[in-house]
Order: structure tokens, then C-alpha cells, then sequence
């Protein structure tokens, strides 16, 4: 299927801007959980929650994007369902594969209306937010890195703006640590990209126990402001 | 071949150990007897035939399974080391495979790292046991831990894994494990776990913060396909969680290996009997 291309770069700073009414600000990452459970209490804190997340949940979120990408760019999406599946098998809490979903289904949604294409109709009722993220970049013409990117600073931003609204921190200090991110989140999209041309099963699988555990805790939580 | 990350195949170095271990059970001629039909150790792997070492889910008390123990034959794995064990449970069998004692994983005397893989394939109607003790990353090491497990559709399992980073009061060298739990072909479990100095971020509070145990109880039962035992966080660092296939993960963060062990026996003991220890 011919791909209708718009502005490339362009279309990664839309993909990845918070403010793409695709229900991200609802979440914050595990950051809320993680400050609820008493983990995250300062700066430093923040830094090395954002870091680890990026790492793990966020490499993850990247290489399925890229995966996804790479398979829909060729205009055929069959693979799509083990690619969920593969993604399923990575997130051990219900609760995060169901953000997951929800995350996905909401960003569908948009670029459905703000870009349609068929594609987007042939994924599942609610597909996992990141393989939503890599066919929505192949429509708007970017390859999995950007597609990688694109996930990974969303996720990374996401989290890093609702810090400001979590704890008593200067903003400054919060994009200062998106700042010294930027490089890593630049390598990662470049690692995460490395897997398309493998078997989905060969995919990274970057774990975060306490992301996990504090997820299933923060749903029960009857005082939040974020939803994960 | 499965390898999630890839890395320059390691020189040889002097005194770097390699073995293949097999251990295969089958099903007896009278359909109700499990024996040990093969029982391969290779240099550093050493399994034995042996009793139950304490309380065990799914087989509590049984005398027609087969049992197993892993030993050490040497110290490590150490830097340079490739270690493999194939386990096979057969058809209708059940198998149960303990540990004699923790696996400490250390430096090799002129570096390098060492690589441990495990495969374990599950036949139709087969019950698999594995029950280690932990594995302790200690410091300087470079160790990576693959164990990869296949399930026919209708096999039932259980395994705990447990990691400790670094001894006592020290600080991991670099670790990587991985566990993919495929069943009937499709990927249900797969977690790779990453630490030490070459990591970023593992110390946050997304990974295990201050823990320095970090273990998971990984249960698989065909039965589970229609009802799945239900979400349940247990404990501040430790919760169980149903897996999107008939499994279950109960994952905890300690700071200490007492601590874990507590822990995963609380999760195992929500989900009741047969699990229950």
C-alpha cells in the first residue's frame, strides 16, 4: 500500500508531543506509585527512577515500536497479533498490560482522526500502545528509529511532567534530568531499532519488578492522581 | 539461536571450564511411575538422584517421580565458563529438580565472562519441578544466565528463581538473566533482568531501588485457561500477578535472601493447594 508521506520531522515532534490528546497525561509512568510507595522522595531520586525506567519499560515500549514499524512500513501487518503477543509475554502485571491497551486504543483513536489510514483499522480492538506507535509512524512515513524515539520520549517526558505535579521539585531541575537524558534517549532508539530484522521472540525483554508490583498496588489505591 | 543481546563470543582463557549436562525423565511401562532415563553430568555439573530437601509444590510427599539434584563440581561459574544443562521431562512424567546449594557466580582470574544456558522442554501431561537455590552475583563478575523453557499445551510447572546482587555488603559485577517461558510454541512469560556496574537505572525505584534480592515464582497450569488465579499485591515490594496465559508470576524485591524466600513462599502459599508449601 502506498504510504502518504507529511513532513518527516515534523510528524516525529507530533507522534512524540505530550499534548497529542492521546490520554498519556492521565499516566505517569509508575512515577505516582513509585513516590506513593516511599521509593522516590528527592531529585537524584527522580533521576535514577527516570533512568531505570527508560532502560527497562522504556526499551521495551522501543523495540516493539520499531518492530511494528518495520513490519507495517512493507504493508503487511499479519505479524502484528504474535507482536502483541510477544509484548504481553514482557509485561507480567495485568495492570500495566491493560495501561498498555488503554494507552493504545487512545492513541489509535487520534491518529485515526488526525491522519487516517487503513492500518490503524486493521489493529485490534486495543492494541499495545507502543506497536500502535510503530504502525503510526510507518504511516507518516518515519522508519522504527524514529519510531523508537518518538516512544521513548514520550514515556520518558510523560513521566518527568507529572513529577512536577507529584513532588515539591523546581522544573528546572526535572527538564535538567531530560536534558542529560537526551543522549541515552538517542542510543536507545538507535539499540532498539537493531531487532527488526530478527524473530520477534529474539526481542529485549527489560524488566522492572517494583514498576510491576507498585502498579498493582497504585490500582488499588484509593487517593491518586494519576491513573498508573 | 536465541540471544536477546548479543556479545563478542568470549577467548578462550586458561582454566575456563565448559560442560553440557542432560537430564531427561520418563513415564514408566505401568503409566503412573516417573524415573530418571537420562542422567548426564558433564565436569562441573553434577546431578544426582536424590530425596526431596523440604516442602515442594505440586509433588509434596510423592515417591513415584523422579527427583534430581544439581551440584557443584567446581567453584563458579567463572569468568570464562560456559556452562549448559538440557532437561527434558517426558511425556506424562514428573520431574523434580532441586539445587544442592547456592550457585555463586564470580570473576575469572584473567576476566572474560561467563555464560550459563539452560533449556528445558516439557512434554504433554508432564509436570516440571524446578526448585534451585540462589544464584549470587558477586562482585566483578560478568555473567549472563539464559534459561529457556518450552511447554506442550497440556504441561504443568513450577520454578522459583531467585538473585542475589553481590555477597554480603558488596556490589554486584555484571549480571544478565533472562527466563522465556514459551508454552505450545507462543511466547507466555519472558523478563530479562540486568545489574552492575556496565547497568544504568537498576538501582532506581522502577527496578529494584535498595533491594539487593530480587526473585520471581513462575507457575504454569493448563487448568488456569478459564479462571486465572486473581492479582494479588501481598506485600509492599511483592505481588502475584496472572499472567495473559494460563501462568502466573509472583515477583518480590528484598534486601536480603531470607527476606525474598519469605516472600515468595507467602505468594506461592496465596495461590493454596496443590501449590501451597
Amino acid at each position: 500500500m502506498q504510504v502518504h508521506e507529511i513532513g518527516k520531522q515534523a510528524a516525529l515532534l507530533l507522534l512524540a508531543d505530550g499534548r497529542l490528546p492521546a490520554g498519556g497525561y492521565a499516566h505517569s509512568g509508575g512515577l505516582e506509585p513509585a513516590i506513593t510507595a516511599g521509593r522516590v522522595t528527592d531529585v537524584a531520586g527522580l533521576e535514577r527512577f527516570l533512568i531505570g525506567r527508560t532502560e527497562t519499560a522504556g526499551s521495551l515500549a522501543a523495540s516493539f515500536a520499531a518492530a511494528a514499524c518495520a513490519g507495517s512500513q512493507g504493508g503487511d501487518l499479519s505479524g502484528l497479533p504474535m507482536l502483541e503477543a510477544e509484548l504481553d509475554a514482557r509485561i507480567p502485571s495485568p495492570e500495566l498490560r491493560k495501561v498498555s491497551r488503554d494507552l493504545g486504543r487512545q492513541l489509535r483513536r487520534a491518529m485515526n482522526s488526525i491522519h487516517p489510514h487503513s492500518h490503524f483499522a486493521a489493529l485490534g480492538r486495543a492494541p499495545h500502545q507502543p506497536v500502535v506507535m510503530g504502525v503510526a509512524a510507518a504511516v507518516l512515513g518515519l522508519g522504527p528509529r524514529e519510531a523508537a524515539l518518538a516512544i521513548l520520549h514520550e514515556n520518558t517526558a510523560g513521566a518527568a511532567a507529572a513529577a512536577a505535579k507529584l513532588m515539591r521539585i523546581d522544573p528546572f531541575e526535572v527538564h535538567a534530568i531530560l536534558a542529560r537524558m537526551t543522549a541515552r534517549l538517542d542510543r536507545l532508539a538507535v539499540k532498539a531499532a537493531e531487532f527488526v530484522n530478527r524473530p520477534f521472540a529474539d526481542l529485549p525483554a527489560p524488566g522492572s519488578p517494583l514498576t510491576d508490583i507498585a502498579a498493582e498496588h497504585h490500582r488499588r489505591s484509593d487517593v491518586r492522581l494519576f491513573a498508573s | 539461536m536465541y540471544d536477546s543481546s548479543p556479545r563478542r563470543p568470549p577467548k578462550r582463557l586458561a582454566g575456563a571450564m565448559s560442560g553440557r549436562a542432560v537430564l531427561a525423565s520418563k513415564l514408566a511401562a505401568d503409566g503412573r511411575t516417573s524415573r530418571v532415563e537420562t542422567l548426564r553430568s558433564d565436569g562441573p555439573l553434577v546431578l544426582r538422584p536424590c530425596h526431596p530437601k523440604g516442602p515442594e509444590p505440586l509433588t509434596q510427599r510423592r515417591h513415584d517421580i523422579a527427583r534430581v539434584a544439581l551440584a557443584a563440581g567446581t567453584a563458579g561459574p567463572l569468568g570464562g565458563d560456559r556452562y549448559a544443562l538440557d532437561v527434558h521431562v517426558g511425556a506424562g512424567s514428573t520431574l523434580v529438580l532441586s539445587e544442592v546449594s547456592a550457585m555463586l557466580v564470580l570473576p575469572g582470574a584473567e576476566g572474560g565472562h561467563s555464560h550459563m544456558s539452560i533449556t528445558v522442554c516439557v512434554e504433554n501431561g508432564a509436570t516440571f519441578v524446578w526448585w534451585p537455590e540462589p544464584i549470587i552475583a558477586a562482585a566483578n563478575c560478568d555473567h549472563r544466565h539464559d534459561v529457556r523453557i518450552a511447554l506442550a499445551p497440556n504441561a504443568r510447572m513450577v520454578l522459583r528463581e531467585e538473585i542475589l546482587l553481590g555477597r554480603h555488603g558488596e556490589s554486584p559485577g555484571d549480571f544478565t538473566g533472562r527466563l522465556r517461558v514459551t508454552r505450545d510454541g507462543a511466547a507466555l512469560y519472558d523478563q530479562q533482568l540486568s545489574f552492575g556496574p556496565s547497568a544504568d537505572g537498576w538501582d532506581g525505584a522502577a527496578v529494584v531501588d535498595q533491594g539487593r534480592a530480587v526473585g520471581s515464582i513462575i507457575a504454569v497450569d493448563p487448568d488456569w485457561t478459564d479462571m486465572p488465579p486473581q492479582a494479588t499485591p501481598f506485600h509492599k515490594t511483592a505481588a502475584l500477578t496472572p499472567l495473559a496465559g494460563p501462568g502466573v508470576a509472583i515477583g518480590a524485591v528484598a534486601p536480603d535472601s531470607l527476606a525474598l524466600r519469605r516472600l515468595l513462599t507467602q505468594g506461592l502459599n496465596e495461590l493454596g493447594p496443590p501449590w501451597a508449601i
